[in-house]
């Protein structure tokens, strides 16, 4: 019963409490260069979750046999392995996206998500928890990045998933797109403004 | 003079921090003071200007299509350019682990100042990033790799310097809302110096 109650925190503690982005602070990189619209930014989510998945799983399996001096080598090549994976599908089944995408397919590797749930908790942890770990935390992830990206694409495009959403009525009156929301630097305040509202709903993770 | 030029250009106009929004996590989480910040700044460069020139040397070499044409003939066909991200990452974390060790061997003050730093760099996204920028930008000397190495690392470093020296007058100088105090404001500040940073964009060097 206790492990029971274990593995549901471990699935859901990511989703808001523990969230990889904005408690944790890791894999800020590939958040703000990925959402300017909502499409590379879901991609890119699902992607993360896979590798981070399959990488939480093999390393949970082999982790008593890697000797601690040369884990990270070991670690990054599981990783790699994964994403080359992860990027020549993406190139033969979805070009278009995989070419906005660019280097940033390859930089899941250094995502900083990756690492830390490998050092953190699949070292040290069985190959369950550890699939639920990678899970709860690729989701959390990817709740983030879609936050954002649609805040972005909304305010920025006037476009959700490229259809227009705003209607043509609002820019006859004198509405115009926020061009500055396309710009890298913006994501950052958009992920600030989600993390003043997320600390005010839980007051314990407030900083003094 | 042309590398020169990009060494200058790689520090400002292209500043892996604030223009590419490179290396955001371990900027974040390691700017609560300047001497440790200054750590990690020095570490990062070091590890850009090693790093680099190997992995250009690898990609002419080993990696680029007909780039093994100095085994044979037969081999001028061969393209292994999937294989550069295993390549790259494989150099740069054994390059990491080489350093630690001659660090601690042979500079062991330098290795307690610089501590967990070190293991952190290979994940540095900056890091993987600048060889990925070399491989797509296709430099045509070591020389112009090392210098765009050297410029990328230094630019980190000022940004990292700089953010950690505003992040430590910041609390007793201003009253920030309690929900963004700490990583919200940091947040916050990248994204102006961000924007500020973008009036380089158009300058030509």
């Amino acid at each position: 019963m206790a492990e029971k109650i274990n593995n549901k925190k471990v699935f859901f503690n990511p989703f808001s409490k523990d969230n990889p982005v904005i408690v944790q602070v890791l894999g800020i990189c590939s958040c703000l260069a990925v959402t300017a619209k909502l499409e590379p930014a879901i991609v890119m989510g699902i992607s993360v979750i896979a590798v981070l998945v399959f990488s939480n799983v093999i390393i949970s399996l082999i982790r008593n046999t890697i000797p601690t001096n040369i884990r990270i080598i070991v670690q990054l090549v599981v990783v790699a392995g994964l994403v080359v994976i992860v990027d020549q599908l993406l190139k033969a089944y979805a070009y278009d996206v995989s070419k906005q995408l660019s280097v940033f397919i390859g930089l899941i590797i250094t995502n900083c998500i990756l690492m830390g749930r490998l050092e953190a908790f699949a070292m040290s942890n069985k190959p369950w928890p550890s699939f639920l770990d990678g899970i709860g935390n690729g989701i959390g992830y990817t709740i983030i990045l879609v936050i954002v990206a649609f805040f972005r694409e909304l305010l920025g495009s006037g476009t959700l998933l490229g259809y227009q959403v705003i209607p043509q009525s609002f820019y006859d009156v004198g509405y115009v797109n926020n061009g500055l929301m396309i710009l890298p630097p913006m994501a950052l305040i958009v992920v600030a403004c989600i993390i003043w509202v997320h600390r005010i709903y839980n007051k314990d993770l407030q900083e003094d | 003079m042309e590398d020169f030029n990009l060494f200058i250009r790689s520090i400002f106009i292209d500043n892996m921090i604030f223009a590419y929004f490179l290396g955001m996590c371990s900027f974040l989480a390691v700017s609560k003071n300047v001497k440790t910040a200054m750590g990690l700044g020095v570490a990062v460069t070091f590890m850009l200007v090693i790093s680099l020139p190997v992995n250009y040397l690898l990609e002419t070499y080993v990696l680029k299509q007909g780039a093994l044409t100095w085994l044979g003939e037969e081999y001028a066909s061969v393209d292994l350019s999937f294989l550069s991200l295993i390549m790259f990452i494989a150099v740069i974390a054994s390059m990491t682990q080489l350093v630690e060790m001659t660090v601690e061997k042979y500079a062991p003050t330098l290795y307690s100042q610089l501590g967990i730093f070190l293991p952190l760099i290979a994940v540095n996204c900056a890091i993987l990033g600048g060889s990925l920028f070399m491989q797509q930008r296709s430099f045509d000397s070591v020389l112009t790799a090392t210098c765009a190495g050297a410029g990328w690392g230094i630019g980190w470093l000022l940004a990292i310097v700089a953010i950690a020296a505003i992040r430590e007058r910041l609390t007793s100088y201003s009253n920030i809302p309690k929900p963004l105090r700490g990583i919200g404001i940091t947040f916050i500040i990248t994204a102006l110096m961000g924007i500020a940073f973008m009036s380089f964009l158009g300058i030509k060097i």
